[in-house]
């Protein structure tokens, strides 16, 4: 027995990495940064994705407050000495001085006078449309009406504001793909996970039913479904979810097939992990590549699949804004340009700023390209 | 009398990547016919310079001269340059799996050169090539001139890529661990077929590795680097017997030394394996694979016990079953047939649940240090996973101070307890997967090759932890490795496993001193 006199546990940083010495280790710029926060660190750096993500953020936030910025009824009124909120009780137009017991119409030039009176006062939202105001008052030409004062960006065939259809088109689009990315990738990280982590025969099984099931032509089940039933959003959402996951489970599947073949799986097990314990805290954060670079991607996909539904007159009918049937309605009116480029150019900007931030994402998670090792 | 110039000579050579410099100021002489070692750990630079002396690196600033006969290589253009690639220097890689290309049969990547650089006609190169398989040892060259990469053996196909590399007759030959990623005993054939067709063919050869014992047995003349400087260079013999520079003397010393206690005369046997029996379904050639799998029997029979505070070996090659005897140890994998016993009670006769307590007690540390540990949890995350699990009562601040005390144990400071695993070192990590395994108190653990991807001084280190470490906690270590080096400094006892059957066992020293079996006899031959 011949234990060498240098005790072990001096030389703690002997590592081949001397930058590792503790007394560095608290100077260095990335010291125990989180993986999650190293990859957010690398796409700020991606100045055009990370600019995009904040526009697109805040439109989407616009969009989502677009009561107080497009809408009929005004914020707040001082009438008479009392305050009214139209937003929030429906007041007849008696209350400010008209004669009819119907409900008020706060574009109707009338009310508008009684709100300028002395002591009065109302505060209007900048774009005093709802999507589905019609403007009985106007003076300029409608059905479709180019941009003017009025109407800034012009009105469609229906003689809605397009300013307030494209704000609320944009809400649900916007907020349709992303209920959409979010159970696809759910769904998706689910099913693949299930057959990445078992392998075997549960993998061969369930990879057959996924080719029988992504085999099905989605357009053709949409059309015999709009066919059927009354369309809504709700089966749409359905239908787009129901088959919006296939093609991101293969993508969990192999990453799940790749990881739970490494040491700190098998370290788990050893320590007596249950699968689930597994899957959760160790295979699924490592295998989320796949799944964060595709997210925007996803949104745009989401919302491109809303706007074409709609273009080819499969979405959701009524009075509901959307960007779809814009295009269709600008297709159909060349000579009403306005409505072409208006439309067309919100869905350019989505999608580009969409693109952008998938790109960035892309840059941000591929570590080679980056060259950011902080190891 | 003409002044005889060095065959290659690196002068004042510095590269970097980046503003970080990779190697400084390099200075080194290698003469005809010479045998030269260039030793160093990992990110020592010795790979850089060598893939410099071809300018095979792409992004990095090379500054200085590199005179090969006298010319710099530096200068000159990438025409002029091909020309001395594969011609005059050729070099061979790591790993030949990577370095042959797949899609093409072996033969043909060398018939490529030979028509390259030489001009031969096809049926010529053809024929040349056979003859230099048949040279370098490739049994039945005829036939596996039109053989694929992939069809070869790990040996065979560094075989191949040598013969690539003579096709040309070089001056100068570029090793660049050419057998670091082989099993030991198709190391030393290989060394041995290098130092043949050095002395017929009066090339020199450039070695580069970090192996010490390939060093002595090869090279003439030893260059050592650390951190990208030369710190010396001699005589093979001389550095040897007196070196130097500190560095040199640390990694001469980091040799495994012989470390193990005495085990009391009492000590139960806590581990005792009974006729264990692995078996893989493997798939059948041709149509009867759609419709049977046939078996791959990786482990047959084995019989390992295991008594408390004792280490013992079990010694293999690649694919001798050794990691599948751990893994049926800790139930990774199912077992065909054959039973385990545990503390003297048979695994089989257990609850699931006292199966899962139990294995607190039976842990494992795995080879790979950069695999072993997720990259996405904190060190405390890491460690503190286990104890969450197996000791539920202990409070949140109770785990905290158990975490802080193993991992002062093994030699890690507190900071790095919310670290990541990537801002350590391979072994730090491998400190790390120890305290995970130490901190649930266990009596057995299997060691499945702690140090191999560790640079040898800091697998030293790790030994020395892990016989301190037995020795305070009594721990009885199932060490699981290639390297008969580490098993002579550690173990007890020692099992040798052969195409999943354990061909000799006994005590570590008798074994090694006189070894029975014709395989264990080639290890012990190989590997000292």
């Amino acid at each position: 027995m011949s234990i060498p006199a240098e005790p072990d546990t001096s030389p703690i940083f002997l590592g081949s990495n001397p930058a590792l010495a503790p007394e560095h280790a608290t100077s260095r710029a990335y010291a125990h940064v989180s993986p999650s926060r190293r990859l957010w660190l690398r796409f700020k750096r991606q100045r055009l994705g990370y600019w995009s993500l904040i526009v697109f953020l805040v439109i989407y936030g616009l969009s989502l407050a677009g009561e107080f910025i497009s809408n009929e009824k005004p914020l707040v009124i001082y009438y008479q000495g009392q305050w009214f909120f139209p937003m929030l009780n429906n007041y007849q137009e008696s209350v400010f001085g008209g004669n009819l017991p119907i409900y008020a119409d706060y574009n109707d030039p009338f009310l508008r006078e009684q709100f300028k009176k002395p002591g009065n006062f109302a505060l209007y939202p900048p774009n005093p449309y709802y999507y589905d105001t019609l403007s009985y008052y106007s003076a300029g030409t409608h059905n479709p009406g180019p941009p003017s004062r009025e109407n800034w960006l012009g009105t469609d065939i229906s003689g809605y504001d397009i300013m307030a259809r494209l704000l609320y088109g944009f809400r649900i689009s916007v907020t349709f793909a992303l209920g959409l990315t979010l159970v696809g990738t759910a769904l998706g990280i689910l099913i693949g996970a299930v057959q990445g982590y078992f392998g075997g025969k549960v993998d061969l099984i369930a990879q057959r039913l996924i080719e029988v099931w992504g085999s099905m032509p989605e357009l053709y089940l949409l059309i015999i479904f709009a066919s059927i039933f009354q369309q809504s959003f709700a089966m749409l959402f359905l239908l787009l979810a129901l088959f919006g996951w296939v093609h991101l489970s293969d993508y969990v599947r192999a990453e799940f097939l790749r990881n739970r073949q490494l040491e700190y799986v098998k370290a788990g097990r050893a320590l007596g992990l249950s699968h689930g314990q597994i899957i959760w805290r160790h295979i699924l954060p490592n295998s989320l590549t796949p799944v964060i670079t595709f997210l925007p991607f996803r949104m745009s996909a989401g919302i491109m699949a809303l706007a074409s539904l709609d273009f080819l007159g499969l979405g959701v009918g009524g009075q509901s804004p959307s960007l779809g049937r814009l295009l269709l309605q600008g297709k159909e009116n060349l000579d009403a340009w306005w409505i072409s480029v208006a439309s067309f150019g919100v869905l350019v900007v989505t999608i580009l700023l969409l693109t952008f931030m998938g790109e960035a994402l892309r840059t941000a998670m591929d570590t080679r390209i980056s060259g950011q090792r902080t190891d | 009398m003409a002044i005889i110039h060095p065959l290659l000579s690196l002068e004042n050579v510095s590269i970097a990547f980046n503003d970080k410099l990779a190697v400084d100021k390099l200075n080194l002489d290698i003469n005809a016919g010479e045998r030269v070692a260039l030793v160093g750990e990992s990110g020592s630079g010795k790979t850089v310079t060598a893939l410099s002396i071809l300018r095979l690196l792409s992004q990095a600033k090379i500054d200085g001269q590199i005179r090969f006969q006298g010319e710099d290589l530096l200068q000159k253009s990438a025409d002029e340059l091909r020309k001395i690639r594969g011609a005059d220097v050729a070099m061979i890689f790591q790993e030949p799996m990577t370095a042959l290309n797949p899609l093409y049969s072996i033969g043909n990547q060398v018939i490529e050169t030979l028509i390259l650089h030489e001009g031969l006609t096809a049926r010529q190169a053809r024929k040349k090539t056979i003859h230099l398989f048949e040279r370098t040892g490739i049994r039945e060259p005829e036939r596996r001139v039109d053989s694929f990469p992939h069809q070869l053996s790990g040996g065979q196909r560094q075989r191949a890529m040598i013969a690539m590399a003579l096709a040309c007759r070089p001056k100068l030959l570029i090793a660049d661990e050419p057998t670091t990623a082989l099993d030991t005993t198709i190391r030393a054939r290989i060394v041995k077929l290098l130092l043949d067709l050095q002395q017929e063919e009066g090339m020199a050869v450039l070695l580069i590795t970090h192996d010490l014992n390939l060093v002595r047995r090869f090279a003439q003349r030893v260059a050592v680097m650390e951190q990208g400087k030369l710190v010396e260079s001699g005589d093979t013999e001389t550095i040897y017997h007196s070196p130097k520079h500190p560095y040199t003397i640390k990694l001469l010393n980091s040799l495994p030394v012989r470390q193990i206690g005495p085990i009391a005369h009492n000590a139960p046997t806590l581990l005792q394996t009974k006729q264990l029996r692995v078996e893989y379904p493997k798939k059948q050639p041709g149509w009867r694979g759609l419709f049977r799998s046939g078996r791959f029997v990786a482990l047959n029979g084995a019989d390992v016990s295991l008594r408390e505070g004792e280490t013992v070996g079990v010694v293999g090659e690649s694919g001798s079953g050794k990691s599948t005897l751990a893994q049926a140890i800790l139930s990774l994998v199912s077992v065909k047939s054959g039973g385990l016993d545990f503390e003297g009670v048979p695994l089989a006769q257990r609850s699931k649940r006292e199966r899962r307590a139990l294995r607190a007690r039976l842990q494992v540390v795995f080879q790979d240090p950069f695999g072993a540990l997720s990259p996405r949890q904190t060190v405390e995350q890491i460690v503190g996973e286990g104890l969450a699990l197996h000791f539920p009562e202990l409070s949140k601040a109770q785990r905290h101070a158990k975490i802080v005390d193993v991992l002062t144990e093994v030699g890690l400071p507190t900071s790095a307890l919310s670290s990541y695993p990537h801002e350590f070192s391979g072994g730090q990590r491998q400190r790390v997967a120890i305290a995970r395994t130490l901190v649930l108190n266990p009596r057995v653990l299997i060691l499945d090759e702690p140090t191999s991807a560790l640079d040898v001084s800091i697998q030293n280190q790790v030994l020395r932890l892990l016989v301190r470490l037995q020795k305070k906690h009594g721990l009885s270590y199932l060490l699981i490795t290639h390297d008969l080096a580490v098993v002579n400094a550690l173990a007890h006892r020692l099992y040798v496993m052969h195409d999943g059957e354990i061909v000799e066992s006994g005590d570590t020293e008798a074994v090694i001193a006189n070894p029975q079996h014709p395989y264990t006899q080639r290890l012990v031959r190989a590997s000292l």
